[in-house]
């Protein structure tokens, strides 16, 4: 398999032969922060069309066809158009706190985003408690959503931050037992000593009832805590107008907007991380002509493939599912999915200690 | 530079007078090259990427629901992001008769829509109070306490008309001048001095 | 019906008797009181259903008429009460008999500035708070310089009113607020996605509990009632297709038929048929609509276009025949405008074919859905007394297992030929009434076939009466009309004293009491619960206000 650590590698020591390391450094981080903000903006881009064509299909409908072929162009133009919008003065909020939390959103989205890892060698960088680092990364997002609706001084975002902090909070619990069910298996925290312990086999088949359990647990909690549908009390349109970002207008409101969708990218990215191989190919023990033949397909595809594979699921619940109502939802978390996770834990950690794993 | 409208064929409709004037208007005065290219660009964007605001009163919005279902689905044109606040969306489209009662809500929506902002008076009510003109409560056209772009005569006007007055607006919108132009007029000092008991609030 | 007659004169003997299509009684608003307690109290009367309140000016005397129904044996009565003061005119309050007259007795006031004594809440129910003047008084000056369009805030939001009779009989004004100054009050609307048009509901909120609703209509209130004074009566024909537009076809073939009855038109058999075929067709194109919005206000957003995709080969019908989607102006005094189109039973059959098929997705699609069910099973919970109290009919009413089918109750045009059932549930809440609408629309599906089968065989095409006037005038007098419309009894009032115009024209809309009864249907429950009751009481906003 094609690994991409040759090419920055010798990036790496092209820039060192010229100039002294901490230069070669810098430049390097430059590069990197602008190409993931480019790659941010891009697959940000791609997700709303992704999102748009699909609930379409879901429909009955055909979705953006007009603008560019086949529509593709349709999320250019609403960029370009958002980012010309009048951003609205307004009284009596606090301003420094209305200005800051569209930025922390989007921070947060853009700090977990990343560490994820995007190919064979194609990561930016990689320490023992990666995972851990993604996962309090991506809970600054509750921070920026708080902060957005106390600071508009506006009923319905209040109480639309209110609820997205109980949500939040709570589903984090969930997503964060259900990826330690994982870790237990793997026995690492670091991304590619995960990516390299499912070379054999995908988490998801190897660590069987209890993974599967874990697994169904995360797609749950992970839709819970990105304010998607079944579970986007946040924002209930038909409630609560807009929620927490009613007030936001321009590309404050495009902020919250691109990081919505973005973290749709980065909880599938877990997902195919923990669960599905991360750009490990599709191996199965034994079948090594078929091995082969998988290992052609580029790591890259192979991430992106499962993590597109996964936001798809979870947008199928979104335009499928009624939305439920708050009670409803913490009862979930607290009386269902909390205690069935901790067992899971348990019997995670059994299968671990007396070898029934594969 | 010569400005020139794109995206639908000419031919297809027939009341293009105003916008040929404007065309005129804005090519006599002369644009530079690249602030035209800039303003091509920003008008190709906002033109296509008309967020509503979900606004109906009565029998309209039925209609624009059908606008929206999948049939006739708006979405192909870019035109499904309906959003339910004001602050996010592009242009309002007064689907319905206006009352006494109702006047000063939808001012105030008018005026909490972010510029660039549009208004489409949308069946007969909104253009003239239609069936109802003459009531003791009916605002006659809506038009008298709103600027309106776009006028949609019909009762309620069908599917293909609400796309047709659509359309007429992204024409329109392809001709206007970002540099210069078209954005809010009334500077924060100007504001401040016709309102001068907002002075505290806004520092 | 002479045993209510003999009552009442015993109980009021100054009472005055006129026997029209059901017994008229005249009283005076010092007597009515004590009859209105009776009414509602004698075992031999028993009119537990109070239909509508139509307030009116009688140029010397003002006043109210109440028609009631009894819902066990279907009598039925209208009682007329006046008072000759015009500058302060008052009656009794009867809203603590018939919870309907909360909000009926709302608009009275608004209208007309008759006051009710022991009203708890008498304040303006459609116009602006600072509107100067009762519009539909005779005697009303309709000068746009009094009352012009005003672009301000309405001042004294909150504040509200209630007249309490003293021992001496001089009546007190005592002033009072509808939220006090330490509730959190949310507000939503006028324009809000789910309020499904301009309605404003405020509600006070104890954290996501809900306290308190106070529906505030008027935002759409268009003046209808007044504008038909001064139309003729086929211009007012249009006016009740654009009330409840999903309900067009019947409550314009109501008002035909009122205006058919006065004038003694018998309309052709065919007429009929196709008549009673377009009120089916509007019914199973409004439960699909409500279906769709319902579920779209839960957040299930695909089920909706599911709904509209249906709904769509409908309006195709409509249009075929209709010439417009919407707003049809298909029924006309004497008949229908014009003959349906040669497809017409071939599209309804073939509607009525997909149909079954399409019910089974929806029901797969929602219906069984855990979390569709654990949000409108036991939430917003109206019992059987509640509904005939608030006056809830239609579907909503019968979720509760009152049967009030007006097609049933009272037959009309050719219902009792027709073979169909009336749904009922138990519950009461917004499961129930979703489903009483799923049902319905079975229902309606049979009813199309076989109506398809009865055009088929009907000889001619006679589609209006021959004997229609050029010039419509009723005779002087009074006639009241219901049909079963989408959302419930649908009436109308039509007082004429033989002019080619209305003197009175009154449409009883089946919204308004629904309206009435969110405060108590919603009380408890949470705010997302709000959204979820008022969608599947399913009200439509321009019905209510007129």
């Amino acid at each position: 398999m094609f690994d991409f650590g040759s090419i920055t590698t010798w990036f790496d020591n092209l820039l060192e032969s010229v100039m002294p390391a901490w230069a070669a450094t810098v430049i390097e981080c430059v590069i990197i922060g602008v190409v993931l903000l480019l790659v941010y903006a891009l697959l940000a881009i791609f997700y709303i069309f992704y999102e748009r064509k699909l609930c379409a299909w879901f429909q009955c409908r055909l979705g953006p066809m007009r603008v560019g072929p086949w529509g593709i162009l349709q999320v250019f133009a609403d960029m370009f158009k958002i980012l010309i919008k009048e951003l609205i003065r307004l009284e009596n909020i606090d301003r420094f706190l209305f200005a800051l939390a569209p930025y922390l959103v989007i921070i947060a989205s853009v700090v977990s985003f990343a560490v994820l890892p995007w190919g064979n060698g194609l990561q930016v960088i990689d320490f023992n408690i990666g995972v851990f680092f993604m996962i309090a990364a991506s809970s600054l997002g509750v921070l920026g959503i708080l902060l957005a609706g106390w600071s508009s001084n506006n009923k319905y975002t209040l109480i639309g931050a209110m609820r997205s902090g109980a949500q939040m909070i709570s589903y984090e619990l969930s997503v964060g037992l259900s990826i330690m069910t994982i870790v237990v298996l793997a026995g690492t925290m670091s991304v590619t000593e995960l990516v390299a312990a499912q070379a054999d086999g995908w988490f998801l088949f190897k660590g069987h009832i209890s993974a599967v359990i874990a697994f169904i647990i995360y797609l749950i909690a992970a839709t819970g805590e990105t304010n998607r549908g079944p579970f986007d009390l946040p924002e209930a349109e038909h409630e609560l107008t807009a929620g927490y970002h009613t007030e936001y207008s321009g590309i404050h409101f495009g902020f919250f907007y691109l990081a919505e969708y973005l973290n749709l990218f980065i909880v599938s990215g877990i997902a195919s991380l923990m669960f599905l191989g991360g750009w490990m190919p599709l191996h199965i023990p034994g079948w090594d002509g078929f091995n082969m033949i998988m290992d052609y397909i580029p790591s890259v595809v192979w991430f992106l493939g499962k993590a597109f594979f996964i936001s798809f699921i979870i947008i199928w619940f979104k335009w499928s599912f009624p939305r439920v109502r708050i009670d409803q939802l913490l009862a979930l978390e607290w009386k269902y999915l909390m205690p069935i996770g901790l067992f899971n834990l348990i019997l995670m950690t059994l299968l671990v200690v007396y070898g029934l794993h594969f | 530079m010569e400005v020139k409208i794109k995206g639908m064929k000419r031919e297809d409709f027939k009341d293009n007078e105003y916008i040929d004037k404007l065309v005129e208007e804005l090519n006599a005065s002369g644009a530079n090259v690249v602030v035209g290219q800039f303003d091509k660009l920003i008008n190709w964007g906002r033109a296509n990427s008309l967020w509503p605001l979900c606004f109906g009163t009565s029998c309209c919005a039925i209609e624009f629901m059908h606008l929206g279902a999948a049939r006739h689905d708006m979405a192909r044109f870019g035109f499904e992001v309906a959003r339910n606040s004001a602050r996010q969306a592009d242009y309002i489209m007064v689907q319905g008769t206006i009352v006494h009662r109702m006047a000063p809500a939808l001012v105030r929506l008018w005026e909490q829509l972010a510029e660039p902002k549009y208004a489409i008076a949308c069946g007969g009510c909104a253009v003239s109070g239609g069936p109802f003109k003459g009531s003791y409560c009916v605002v006659d056209g809506v038009d008298q306490i709103i600027p309106i772009d776009v006028y949609i005569p019909g009762c309620p006007p069908r599917p293909e008309a609400m796309f047709y007055g659509l359309m007429q607006l992204q024409r329109k919108i392809k001709v206007e001048r970002f540099f210069g132009g078209v954005n809010r007029q009334e500077k924060l000092a100007d504001f401040l001095a016709a309102h001068p008991e907002k002075n505290e609030a806004m520092k | 019906m002479a045993n209510i007659q003999e009552t009442i004169s015993k109980l009021c003997p100054t009472a005055t008797f006129e026997q029209g299509e059901e017994l008229r009684v005249t009283v005076d608003a010092k007597q009515w009181r004590a009859l209105a307690e009776q009414l509602k109290s004698n075992a031999d009367l028993g009119f537990d259903y109070l239909v509508g309140i139509c307030g009116c000016d009688w140029k010397e005397s003002m006043g109210c008429v109440y028609y009631f129904t009894n819902t066990s044996t279907q009598n039925h009565l209208m009682v007329k009460v006046t008072t000759a003061d015009r500058e302060h005119p008052m009656l009794h309050s009867v809203s603590d008999l018939w919870k309907v007259a909360l909000i009926q007795e709302r608009e009275v006031f608004d209208f007309y500035g008759i006051i009710f004594i022991g009203h708890p809440d008498m304040r303006r129910l459609f116009l602006r708070t600072d509107w100067v003047g009762y519009p539909l008084r005779k005697d009303y000056d309709a000068n746009p310089e009094i009352n012009p369009i005003r672009l301000t805030q309405e001042p004294n939001e909150d504040a509200t009113a209630e007249y309490v009779e003293e021992a001496d009989g001089s009546v007190k004004k005592i002033d009072k607020k509808v939220f006090e100054d330490e509730e959190y009050v949310v507000n939503f609307g006028p324009q809000h996605p789910s309020t499904h048009g301009v309605m404003r509901l405020r509600a006070s909120i104890d954290g996501e509990t809900l306290l308190k609703i106070d529906p505030m209509c008027g935002y759409i209130h268009r003046g209808i009632e007044k504008l038909c004074e001064s139309k003729t009566y086929p211009q007012t024909l249009m006016f009740p297709d654009r009330m409840d537009y999903m309900s067009a076809h019947q409550n314009r073939h109501c008002l035909c038929m009122c205006i058919e009855k006065a004038l003694g038109i018998e309309v052709p058999r065919r007429a009929q048929i196709i008549r009673v075929m377009m009120d089916e067709l509007m019914r199973l194109s409004s439960h699909l609509l409500s279906y769709g919005c319902m579920t779209m206000d839960m957040g299930a957003t695909t089920a909706f276009f599911y709904g509209f995709r249906e709904r769509e080969e409908i309006l195709d019908i409509f249009e075929k025949t209709c010439g417009a989607r919407m707003s049809l102006h298909y029924n006309v005094i004497g008949g229908v405008v014009a003959d349906v189109h040669p497809d017409f039973i071939k599209d309804v059959r073939a509607l009525c074919s997909i149909m079954p098929e399409r019910m089974k997705e929806y029901h797969k699609l929602i219906s069984g859905n855990v979390i569709f069910l654990n949000r409108s099973k036991g939430v917003g919970v109206l019992s059987k007394e509640d509904a005939i109290s608030y006056s809830v009919t239609g579907p909503s009413g019968r979720a509760t297992g009152w049967h009030c089918d007006v097609r049933k109750t009272a037959p009309y045009s050719i219902y009792n030929e027709l073979d169909f059932e009336e749904i009922t549930e138990t519950a009461g809440d917004s499961y129930a009434r979703y489903m009483v609408r799923m049902r319905e629309i079975e229902q309606c599906v049979k009813l199309l076939e076989q109506l398809c089968d009865l055009l088929e065989k009907e000889p001619g095409n006679e589609y209006i009466a021959p004997k229609v006037p050029k010039i419509i005038k009723l005779p002087a007098g009074s006639w009241f009309q219901q049909v079963e419309a989408s959302r419930g009894a649908f009436g109308v009032y039509i007082e004429s004293t033989g002019d080619k115009t209305p003197y009175r024209m009154h449409f009883n809309s089946p919204c308004l009491n629904i309206v009435g009864s969110v405060d108590k249907a919603c009380k408890g429950y949470k705010i997302a619960d709000l959204i979820t009751i008022t969608a599947s009481l399913d009200y439509v906003i321009p019905d209510i206000d007129r």
